[in-house]
């Protein structure tokens, strides 16, 4: 068959900088081609070059031939009638997508009659029709709604309504489900499947996730520096890879289906554009390096059926043999001494309207009675998607204050009954690392001062020693210490960040989505650092995450909110392993796994709908609006349970409990 | 987890000192040529001032009654004035106090407006609502009504008290725009880590919100200076501001551009070195401001 699209040669340059050098790829239709890479690796800037969006100022050369059309070059006016037509696009951000100001279902009718001469009212009747094949329930209706009035994810339904209006021939998608959460996102992939179905259009899916691609992809590119480095059939890459960039990549994402395994991440960072290295790109990187690696970029070498790998040393590539696992040990019981024990914590919100003259319209239960403890030694994984209550949670802890209702005791002080003195010697003994190292290091100071504050301020006089010392601990050098955060990579920073948050010695520390910013190669690095550290330092770990798959990797025990409350909470084996509460059932199973054959052969338990808001929580189990044992499997009688009663966590087995009053185990990954 | 004596030394020897952030910013300041030209003019303006008297034949209350009105010559290396007095030592005397007032008079002002500004947005409440008020009231008080009915009291030996009263006037409308950025610095991640880390409020403004205005702040002390020194002149030229029988560049400005046109020495020595003084102020303030900007570096 012809390909619908292809790409040869592609060369994208800003000026010195060469973003994209070389790249070669085409799809037929009905295929969907995964692109992966790190940020940097040049893959949203081939897409923007297809369809003609880069800003002025990039040079592009190359071709691109959709069908028999040459698309570099060609006059703004023939890419416009394209645009929309025979490539459409799906981006990251659904907002900036859509027009704030016209309804939904005006813009979607907009965008047929650009391409069809059809009435006006026929585009409408077709835009509705849209909405419904997207899975907006009550499309009539929604149509009329302006884009802000939807959700998230309703919003990423709508771009995709958009996207395949014209019957498209070819779908680009630039990470379309990295702003969403797991459920949702499971939901779009979903949606996504249906309306290659409908229309039968070839998919470019861009993305970092290695997971997402897994299950949706034909066949994948893995790009690096600019350049594709390995291509080939979804399960050549992730079975049979003979580039050590990809071994590495498979090797540093954690997985939610096997815990405890040890990743390996890869050494140092990408290199910046500006700079690459001679030879091999991954060379500075790459443990299989030999001298010959530098003499020139190795080409794509065809290593299988329609396998390409660019490596000078491919044959002896071999996937990454996992460490043989220890049969787990009996895990050592839990420590007695408690370090952080929240009880029946709550906290509201007044929801207020207006700008200028505010009122108060209602409440939102951000937080609406959550217990948990954190035992000496001990990993504690808070997850939950947007909306849980998982950052409040947090931010009370922090506080120190006295909570609206219950208890919140640290190291054995209770947080509402302590002096000056008593929160400041707390506060030495509890320390935090940020989500954003970027933005929680003051971007005004040395690295220096950023590790010599907590020093000073609980009293050291002279940190010069210590602040050499955090460096080293970390593993950065301690020359770095003259420099200012923002000369630093991601993960760089989020070292110093840790290194500030164990200047004092602390005995808890609190993760607030420690690695989240990061890319995949780096991540493993810094979960590796902050495992090695709790061993090394005895710390106890409060670790607040919405990636079940970190939280499988270094939690010994999970807490999963939803709407404001726990619905699970355990020892991770057992909850990742026999999930008891419908909600955790749900997310685990949303969670793509870098594993095409079982990800083929999983069944995901989609979850309807949106998170309903915080401020008017369904009465009885906050889940019941969305949980599918409700809607399937209880008989009447028993859904009245749900409705009427909240349900409070109950263990199901040993240390491990769920908020449902019909929990039962099922294995779901 | 203790490095070796030799790590350590090795580590901290190849950036000499301890990096903290002042070393490095005086570090970036000295080492680009606006700050090191903005640097030594101004340098070389204070010892025209304060030396340049010690090495003049005359002194600024000396008249020569040989000479009224004389062009520049060897005698009087900037010429007479009406009066006989010399001018160069005229000049170098308004020069001092010039120098002194608009310095003083804008750092004052501008690190009133910083702590003021950023106290009222970082507390917020009743602390912010108490100084917003007194900034509202020296806002709406007319300073150059205020500043002339006081002048009796600004005189001779009283130009401390000037200086201040000319600070107190300038530093509200800086205040008002610090304290709304410092509302938003506050929200900043990296002052909740801050306070997490239990630092004191007050230690936190003054490590973190103030540094992070500095382009601001700075940018408005290197104003503040020209419009001090102007404000003095403008005061000086209605006959207030400093009185006779001292002298500032007001007063030698006010005088001189009555004569001008026909004796040009009698003004232009004076409007030179204000400018040249206000240009090496501006110099100062481009290369502190680069430096105290880690990004800025870089990006050219
Ligand atoms: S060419 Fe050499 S450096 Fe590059 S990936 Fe292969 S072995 Fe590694
Ligand atoms: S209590 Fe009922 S509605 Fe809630 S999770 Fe359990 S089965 Fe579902």
């Amino acid at each position: 068959m012809k390909p619908v699209l292809e790409v040869s040669d592609l060369t994208v340059s800003f000026g010195d900088v060469h973003a994209v050098r070389g790249v070669s790829w085409s799809v037929r239709r009905g295929e969907v081609l995964g692109i992966v890479g790190e940020s940097g690796s040049g893959k949203s800037v081939t897409s923007a070059a297809i369809m003609g969006l880069l800003p002025p100022g990039a040079k592009v050369t190359g071709s691109v031939r959709l069908h028999d059309t040459e698309l570099i070059g060609a006059p703004e006016r023939a890419l416009n009638s394209f645009r929309g037509r025979s490539i459409s696009m799906v981006f990251q951000d659904p907002l900036s997508a859509l027009t704030p100001v016209y309804r939904v279902g005006d813009q979607i009718a907009e965008a047929v009659r650009v391409h069809q001469r059809v009435s006006k009212e026929a585009a409408q009747v077709k835009a509705v029709e849209l909405l419904d094949l997207v899975g907006i329930p009550r499309p009539a209706e929604r149509a009329l709604a302006f884009p802000h009035e939807f959700s998230g994810g309703m919003r990423q339904r709508v771009v995709i309504a958009m996207a395949i209006a014209n019957d498209p021939d070819v779908i680009i998608c630039d990470e379309p489900t990295t702003a969403l959460d797991v459920t949702i996102q499971a939901q779009v992939l979903d949606v996504l499947k249906l309306a290659q179905a409908r229309t039968g259009a070839a998919i470019i899916m861009i993305t970092h996730d290695l997971g997402v691609v897994a299950g949706f992809a034909d066949r994948v590119m893995v790009m690096y520096a600019g350049r594709s480095v390995e291509v080939g059939a979804v399960d050549d890459i992730y079975y049979r890879m003979r580039m050590p960039y990809t071994v590495g990549l498979l090797g540093s994402v954690p997985r939610v289906d096997s815990g405890g395994r040890p990743l390996t991440p890869i050494e140092g960072n990408p290199p910046s554009p500006a700079a690459l290295p001679p030879g091999c790109p991954f060379a500075p990187r790459c443990p299989m390096r030999i001298d010959a690696c530098d003499d020139e970029e190795p080409p794509l070498f065809p290593v299988g059926d329609g396998h390409h790998a660019a490596c000078i040393r491919w044959e002896e590539v071999r996937p990454h043999e996992p460490a043989r696992q220890p049969p787990a040990p009996d895990r050592a019981p839990r420590s007695e001494r408690t370090v952080l024990e929240v009880s029946g914590l709550v906290k509201d919100y007044p929801l207020v309207k207006g700008a200028v003259f505010k009122r108060r319209v209602g409440t939102v239960h951000a937080v609406a009675g959550v217990s948990f403890d954190v035992r000496e030694g001990e990993t504690l994984g808070l997850v939950g998607e947007s909306g849980s209550g998982k950052t409040t949670t947090l931010t009370q802890i922090l506080e120190l204050t006295a909570p609206q209702e219950g208890a919140i005791v640290v190291l054995g002080h209770d947080a509402a009954r302590l002096d000056r003195a008593r929160r400041t010697a707390i506060r030495r003994d509890m320390q935090v690392v940020f989500q954003d190292p970027l933005a929680a290091l003051d971007p005004r100071m040395t690295v220096y001062d950023i590790l010599a504050e907590p020093l000073r301020t609980h009293g050291t006089r002279e940190p010069g020693r210590r602040v050499a010392e955090l460096l080293d601990l970390v593993g950065l050098h301690p020359s770095h210490a003259a420099r200012h955060p923002q000369s630093f990579s991601g993960g760089q920073r989020q070292r110093i960040g840790i290194a500030r948050a164990l200047a004092l010695e602390p005995r808890l520390l609190v993760l607030d989505e420690p690695v989240s910013a990061l890319d995949v190669s780096i991540q493993a690095g810094v979960l590796n650092l902050l495992g090695s550290l709790r061993a090394r330092l005895g710390l106890s770990y409060l670790f607040v995450a919405h990636d079940l798959a970190v939280v499988r990797h270094i939690a010994d025990r999970v807490a999963v909110m939803y709407l404001g409350r726990i619905a699970e909470i355990g020892r991770v084996d057992a909850v990742y392993d026999a999930p008891a509460h419908p909600y955790t059932q749900a997310l685990l199973s949303a969670i793509p796994v870098p594993d095409p054959v079982r990800e083929r052969s999983r069944e995901r338990i989609l979850l309807e709908g949106d998170l309903p808001s915080p401020a008017d929580p369904p009465s009885g189990c906050r889940f019941r609006t969305r949980c599918p044992k409700f809607r399937a499997e209880l008989t009447p009688d028993e859904r009245v349970l749900c409705v009427d009663v909240e349900p409070e966590v109950r263990a199901v087995a040993d240390d491990h409990g769920a908020a449902c009053h019909y929990a039962k185990s099922r294995e779901v990954v | 987890m203790t490095l070796s004596e030799e790590q350590l030394a090795e580590g901290f020897g190849a950036v000499s000192k301890v990096p903290s952030r002042t070393r490095v910013v005086a570090r970036r300041f000295f080492a680009s040529t606006q700050g090191r030209i903005g640097f030594a003019v101004l340098a070389l303006m204070f010892l025209l001032a304060f030396a340049g008297p010690l090495i003049s034949p005359w002194s600024y209350t000396d008249k020569d009654f040989t000479a009224f009105m004389q062009p520049p010559s060897t005698r009087h290396w900037f010429g007479t004035l009406q009066t006989g007095s010399d001018v160069f030592a005229v000049t170098l005397r308004g020069m001092q106090k010039s120098l002194v007032v608009g310095l003083l008079a804008a750092l004052i002002s501008t690190a009133l407006a910083a702590v003021v500004g950023s106290f009222g947005g970082y507390f917020l409440g009743w602390t912010d609502r108490t100084l917003s008020w007194v900034t509202d009231l020296l806002l709406v008080l007319p300073a150059f009504l205020v500043l002339a009915i006081l002048s009796p009291v600004f005189g001779p030996g009283q130009w401390a008290l000037f200086v201040v009263m000319l600070a107190l006037f300038l530093w509200m409308v800086t205040s008002k725009i610090v304290r709304g950025m410092a509302i938003s610095v506050k929200q900043r991640e990296f002052v909740q880590a801050a306070r997490y880390m239990g630092v004191p409020p007050v230690r936190i403004i003054f490590r973190h919100v103030i540094p992070n205005l500095s382009s601001l702040l700075i940018v408005d002390a290197t104003l503040n200076v020209s419009t001090a020194i102007l404000t003095e002149t403008s005061l000086s030229y209605f006959g207030f501001g400093i009185q006779p029988p001292d002298v500032s560049f007001g007063t030698l400005i006010a005088d001189g551009s009555k004569t001008a046109v026909y004796a040009p020495w009698t003004f232009w020595f004076v409007a030179g070195l204000l400018v040249v003084t206000v240009l090496a102020v501006n110099l100062i303030g481009d290369a502190l401001r680069d430096a105290f900007d880690p990004s800025s570096g870089r990006r050219r």
